[in-house]
């Protein structure tokens, strides 16, 4: 069987894997995935310590990062269809009107 | 060390997820991500947590992961392959991935994570009678603030979507205008 350390480093993995997207991509729905990722990589770190310790709370507080995670997801594509609908492109270089 | 199912699972999560970045089709990339969050809902399987896990299943790969395969949809894939990918930028990208990997690595190697602490086989799995008693009880303002949050997510969208409408009538508006004007000019 397994131990923590284990997935510590699996979520060690997919956090840099969604970092190096963010730093690369330049697609907003890319750089959406990229959150997705590191997003799953803390709730995954969240229910391993909780099934270390062992304590719920780990998994109660995944759950509702999850739920958080939807809402999220759900604003920040509304806002991506909206930027595409005026832009008609999607590239984060781009949009700088509220750049300073 | 590990078991086999566990490397297993870790190489589909971990594969996918650099599959949903460098797809070339975005398309492709909404599929693999779809896979790589089930398989974190099998990561929740391996440490004893069902209950998350199906919640995984229905909020990502059910509600998540098919709401970005419905936007990429919606946008013309057009603009989608005009990625322009500085060539330096990704060679900064990877070594900044390397940096953060190995010196997390380090980092978790030489901490106490692999000792004593870390063996959580002897412990009995957590019931989920007593997730459900700590969300209604001690989370509860949690609760209602959660579902409050979703409420105003989705109106939110809602709004987004609504206006973006609207711009769209006036869009198509100048963009007779301008043809008038073409035509005008030609």
């Amino acid at each position: 069987m397994s131990e923590i350390l284990d997935f510590v480093i699996v979520s060690m993995v997919l956090v840099a894997i969604g970092i190096y997207g963010l730093v690369v991509k330049r697609n907003a729905i890319r750089m959406l995935f990229s959150i997705e990722i590191i997003a799953n990589a803390a709730n995954l770190l969240l229910v391993a310590f909780s099934r270390g310790l062992p304590n719920a709370q780990g998994q109660v507080v995944a759950l509702f990062s999850i739920a958080i995670a939807a809402a999220e997801v759900a604003v920040g594509l509304a806002i991506i269809v909206v930027i595409f609908r005026a832009r008609r492109r999607l590239s984060v270089d781009d949009l700088s009107l509220m750049r300073w | 060390m590990a078991d086999p199912i566990f490397i297993a699972v870790a190489v589909l999560t971990v594969g996918t997820a650099i599959i949903a970045l460098e797809a070339r089709e975005l398309i492709y990339g909404a599929i693999s991500l779809a896979i790589s969050m089930l398989g974190i809902a099998g990561f929740f399987l391996l440490l004893d947590a069902p209950f998350v896990a199906m919640f995984q299943i229905a909020v990502y790969v059910g509600a998540i992961a098919v709401l970005i395969i419905f936007a990429v949809m919606l946008v013309r894939t057009q603009a989608l392959f005009t990625t322009k990918e500085d060539k330096k930028r990704k060679a900064a990208g990877i070594a900044l991935m390397l940096i953060i990997m190995s010196s997390l690595g380090a980092l978790f190697l030489a901490s106490g994570l692999s000792g004593q602490f870390g063996q959580f086989n002897t412990s009995p799995p957590i019931d989920f009678t007593e997730i459900g008693e700590l969300m209604l009880t001690y989370y509860a303002p949690a609760l209602i603030i959660l579902g409050l949050t979703l409420a105003g997510s989705v109106i939110a969208a809602l709004a987004l979507a609504r206006r973006e409408s609207i711009t769209g009538q006036e869009e198509g508006e100048e963009e007779e205008a301008e043809q008038q004007r073409h035509e005008r000019d030609s």
